[in-house]
């Protein structure tokens, strides 16, 4: 593996009294997909939101440990959120295009760090609907209302939007579960185009998906980390019993 | 059989309540539709104002008019940001918060010739006397009842309604869209402006809506504040007093001297008064609807 | 449209290719060293015997990894599943090659017993019944995998034929007896080989028309 690009060294995360994480070891690869699996409530979102400081907006919420980006903490003090947020995006189980238009909707990013110039502009945003496999079926109609697009065209818009600022990371929180597995396999494909250009963290339960198209998977449950590998080995021979419980389907 | 009698039930209240609403207006209308004329709402009140014939309200529409512009200018503005600070920034069981909330709801419960006083005191008094003072070295420019004053008392009066209905309208935004604009690296802030108000602002229009139907009918807290019975031209400063179309029917139910011949002048000036309510509530109402269809279809 | 599945199985496929080809080969080089007396083109027989155990076993691990992983279905998953047995077939095919090759060795120890003729014959029908059966695979003819398995029986019959042959000569003369048996060692060989191929054809066949075929014609 190339210098990893996220590590959690002994990671913890409280939700006011609750201890929802414990002890986190993990690497992430840089220009490859980890995808995080496990039952429901095994913190792999919890843990997703960590890494682009979401979690900040729940009360009470509390993390100890390490967590660093590029060798950077980034829960240290002098870290700016936004800008880290610029740089770590994300795209949402549930799609929230916004009730703008599509091409409104991909340059929001852009705008807000200070792009105006219109040229420049419709450059990004029709690039990123091409990296998204979205520019073909909405060239004609950008100015659209972005609400009026399918369920599958709305989340890869959503996936337009969060690579327009052309992030270091693009995390996903199952990003297929509201979606019909046509859908879903056009987003699953896109996926692994994406890796060329970003690192990918992907939060699925549904483990054939991190199967399909993940190149490091780790296994969560209960808030720890029970085994992180190749996907191919994770699937193939997982070292741990739970691991193959889960995999085969005799999981409780 | 029971169901048939909670149908009869239900089916004759919901008529007895309609029906009220079409009574009254039915006898409005029956005795004031006989007033309405182009003289009677372009005209003034250089004439007799208690004589059937001559007498005009437009002074008293214009006065109405403005002292809703005015209000609607203080009251939603304030309304807004509070509703945002409450709903965006507020820790909700923090006691600050719990004090503010307090406070928004024995402000809705307060009796508006309260608030009429509270203007007098406040804003008329105290404002105005200090601004006289600071910047007038105490000539008379402000402590008297005025536009502006008048419209204070309203706005303060209309404050929960608009906070309320705001609120309302910025739960109603769905997280998702917030988190889509942070996660992008947006301030909260930018989220807020660019992402939230616009998605809540129909709901922020029903409450100016809302506001605006109490500011064109009621007329307590303006009593002591700014209108007028009589005034001879029309308000040109907002430190000018108005005349107001509630407060002249008020007026002309108390204080004329033959209360048959100034009956028909009464009814008239209600109907118009319910006009120009209506109209002004079909105006946010069109304008909400617009902005609604614009947000679905881009 | 192309997934990146697709180019998977198309790696996959490739890795087959590479295997048939030198299973060919392999067989080619070894008559080569029979009709030759060639010792040393028997010995790179025997030793190119290991590149294609290697391969069977990166075609076995390969496809198990696109089953676990892809959860393959219809006829992505009668293709991994094929490939793994058709490697599985060229692997043996490897085998009778060097079976042959270690047969040569002991040939090439005594005079030459009687001119080659049907020895190649068979040969020839055997190598193109594994050619044939690989195109088909590779093209998608199921016709032509059929039509493989009747030339099945005229390996057979051709096999019978010098079993006969070598079996009077060996009753002339007792002398013989090593080099005629050694022969036979051979014609069974090839023999297996186009029993190999007609399994290769067989399974061709359900990769394609999802029927299987196997078990019919004997």
């Amino acid at each position: 593996m190339d210098k990893p690009i996220i590590e959690l060294n002994s990671l913890n995360f409280w939700y006011g009294p609750k201890q929802a994480l414990f002890d986190v070891n993990v690497q992430i690869a840089p220009h490859r997909t980890t995808a995080f699996i496990g039952p429901s409530g095994c913190g792999k979102s919890t843990l997703l939101r960590c890494l682009n400081r979401m979690n900040d907006l729940i009360d009470g919420t509390r993390v100890a440990g390490n967590l660093t980006f590029n060798g950077q903490d980034i829960y240290a003090a002098e870290v700016d959120v936004i800008e880290l947020r610029k740089r770590i995006g994300m795209v949402f189980q549930k799609s929230n295009p916004f009730p703008k238009s599509i091409f409104d909707n991909v340059a929001y990013g852009l705008r807000i760090q200070g792009m105006t110039n219109k040229d420049e502009l419709n450059e990004r945003v029709a690039a990123s609907l091409r990296k998204a496999a979205l520019w073909d079926e909405v060239k004609d109609r950008l100015d659209e209302s972005a609400l009026m697009l399918s369920g599958g065209q709305q989340q890869r818009l959503c996936i337009a939007r969060a690579i327009a600022v052309e992030p270091e990371i693009v995390l996903m929180d199952e990003p297929c579960s509201a979606l019909d597995p046509t859908a879903t396999a056009k987003i699953e494909e896109l996926i692994q185009d994406l890796e060329q250009y970003y690192t990918i963290i992907i939060v699925t339960h549904n483990m054939q998906q991190a199967a399909r198209c993940s190149d490091f998977t780790a296994f969560f449950y209960l808030g720890r980390l029970i085994e992180f590998d190749g996907t191919s080995k994770i699937f193939t021979n997982p070292a741990n019993k739970q691991t193959e419980d889960y995999i085969t389907g005799r999981f409780g | 059989m029971k169901a048939r009698l909670f149908t009869l039930a239900t089916g004759g209240a919901t008529f007895l309540a309609v029906a009220m609403v079409f009574v009254i207006l039915g006898n409005i209308v029956w005795h004031g539709i006989g007033q309405i004329s182009p003289h009677f709402v372009f005209g003034g009140t250089k004439e007799g104002m208690f004589d059937a014939a001559t007498a005009g309200v437009f002074p008293m529409i214009f006065g109405t008019l403005a002292l809703v512009l005015l209000m609607t200018l203080g009251v939603v503005p304030v309304g807004v940001t509070t509703a945002v600070y409450l709903n965006e920034y507020a820790r909700s069981h923090s006691p600050v918060t719990r004090v503010i909330r307090g406070a928004i709801n024995n402000l809705a419960g307060v009796p508006s010739i309260v608030f009429g006083l509270f203007g007098l005191g406040f804003f008329v008094q105290f404002v105005g006397g200090g601004l006289d003072n600071m910047f007038y070295g105490g000539q008379l420019h402000y402590r008297k009842p005025a536009l502006i004053w008048a419209s204070a008392t309203m706005a303060v009066m209309t404050l929960p309604v608009v906070i309320v209905a705001t609120e309302e309208a910025l739960k109603a935004v769905p997280k998702g869209l917030r988190e889509a604009s942070l996660a992008l690296g947006a301030t909260k802030l930018e989220t807020i402006w660019k992402i939230v108000l616009p998605e809540a602002l129909p709901g922020v229009i029903t409450g100016a809506i809302l506001a605006i139907g109490r500011g064109a009918g009621e007329v307590a807290p303006i009593m002591f504040t700014g209108a007028a019975y009589y005034l001879a031209h029309l308000p040109t400063n907002w430190t000018d007093q108005f005349m107001h179309l509630g407060y002249h029917v008020f007026v002309l139910s108390t204080q004329s001297p033959d209360i048959e011949r100034t009956k028909p002048i009464l009814y008239g000036s209600v109907l118009v008064l319910l006009a120009v309510t209506f109209l002004l509530n079909l105006a946010g109402v069109l304008v909400r609807a617009r902005i609604r269809s614009r947000m679905r279809h881009g | 449209m192309e997934l990146h599945f697709d180019q998977e199985l198309a790696g996959a496929k490739e890795l087959l290719l590479r295997m048939s080809s030198l299973a060919e080969d392999a067989v080619a080089l070894a008559l080569k060293g029979l009709v030759g007396r060639d010792d040393a083109l028997a010995q790179r027989v025997h030793d190119g015997d290991t590149q294609l155990d290697e391969l069977q076993k990166q075609i076995d691990e390969r496809c198990v990894e696109l089953i676990a992983l892809r959860q393959p279905k219809a006829r992505d998953l009668r293709f991994l599943i094929v490939t793994m047995k058709i490697a599985a077939e060229l692997e043996r095919v490897g085998d009778q090659a060097v079976n042959i090759a270690h047969r040569t060795f002991q040939l090439d120890r005594e005079p030459q017993l009687k001119p080659f003729i049907d020895i190649p014959r068979l040969a020839d029908l055997a190598r193109g019944m594994v050619h044939d059966a690989l195109d088909a695979f590779v093209y998608g003819k199921p016709d032509l995998a059929k039509e493989i398995i009747l030339r099945d029986d005229r390996a057979d019959l051709i096999e019978t034929q010098l079993h006969r042959e070598l079996t009077s000569f060996m009753l002339e003369d007792p002398h013989t007896i090593t080099r005629a048996m050694n022969l036979m060692g051979v014609a069974h060989n090839l023999e297996r080989i186009a029993d190999h191929a007609t399994n290769i054809a067989e399974e061709v066949v359900y990769l394609y028309e999802a029927r299987d075929i196997r078990h019919q014609h004997e």
